[in-house]
């Protein structure tokens, strides 16, 4: 997996190429951490995420967290596939996350 | 069939998703199945990986086949350590909220939820899970 990142302000976009699963979630993971202080909103766009496994939703539920605490900051999550979806539907992620 | 045997690590779950892609192409398997069965790969693979041989490290054996009516990928998932029944956990809460959420069993949870069949049995000193998705 590959992240691009894009800043625009406080608004940072993350942009995983690839898989999210055990391997490359600490990656995410510390792309994440290293934006979170001065990012008010965070975009994960997933438009070229072929698909995540639990390691990618525990990163994601953690960063949801973390900027659902900050005054003003939220996550938003874009361009979801179908399989990912799926997996955000079944695990109840479609009701925590905000998934545009 | 087709099968594989590495060590229990992470690295090797991407060994083991090759291996089994390269087996699915060959199938013509649809991308959302191929998708699905990764991600399952990913989740039970690395169940043996933290699980089986802790703290230390052992053989795990990866089994592919394809089997007709209805037209289905097996894939069998054996490894010799502790004994480990993966389904024996009750299925997590899924309507609870994020602060209250936990990440545990939503793994194995998503694997049942994607493969049509999913079955565990402890034989000769070997845990064996297999999984069966329809193509």
């Amino acid at each position: 997996m590959t992240i691009e990142k894009k800043e625009n302000g406080s608004e940072i976009m993350l942009i995983p190429v690839g898989r999210l699963d055990t391997t490359t979630a600490p990656q995410l993971e510390t792309q994440i951490n290293a934006v979170s202080e001065r990012a008010e909103t965070l975009i994960m766009d997933f438009q070229q995420l072929e698909y995540l496994s639990s390691a990618g939703l525990r990163i994601l539920l953690s960063a949801h967290k973390t900027f659902m605490k900050k005054a003003n900051g939220k996550m938003i999550i874009r361009h979801v596939n179908e399989t990912i979806h799926e997996v955000f539907e079944v695990t109840g992620f479609l009701d925590i996350l905000n998934i545009e | 069939m087709k099968e594989l045997t590495v060590e229990a690590t992470l690295e090797s779950i991407s060994v083991i998703t090759d291996f089994v892609d390269e087996l699915l192409e060959q199938y013509h398997c649809p991308m959302k199945a191929q998708a699905q069965i990764d991600i399952a790969i990913d989740e039970l693979f690395s169940n043996i990986v933290h699980y089986a041989y802790h703290p230390g490290t052992g053989p795990a054996t990866v089994r592919v086949e394809v089997v007709e009516e209805p037209l289905s990928v097996v894939i069998t998932f054996i490894d010799q350590g502790v004994p480990y029944d993966p389904l024996a956990k009750a299925d997590p809460d899924v309507t609870l909220s994020a602060e209250e959420r936990e990440i545990g069993g939503l793994g194995i949870y998503i694997v049942k939820k994607n493969m049509n069949e999913i079955t565990y049995e402890y034989v000769d000193g070997r845990n064996i899970l297999k999984i069966r998705k329809e193509l």
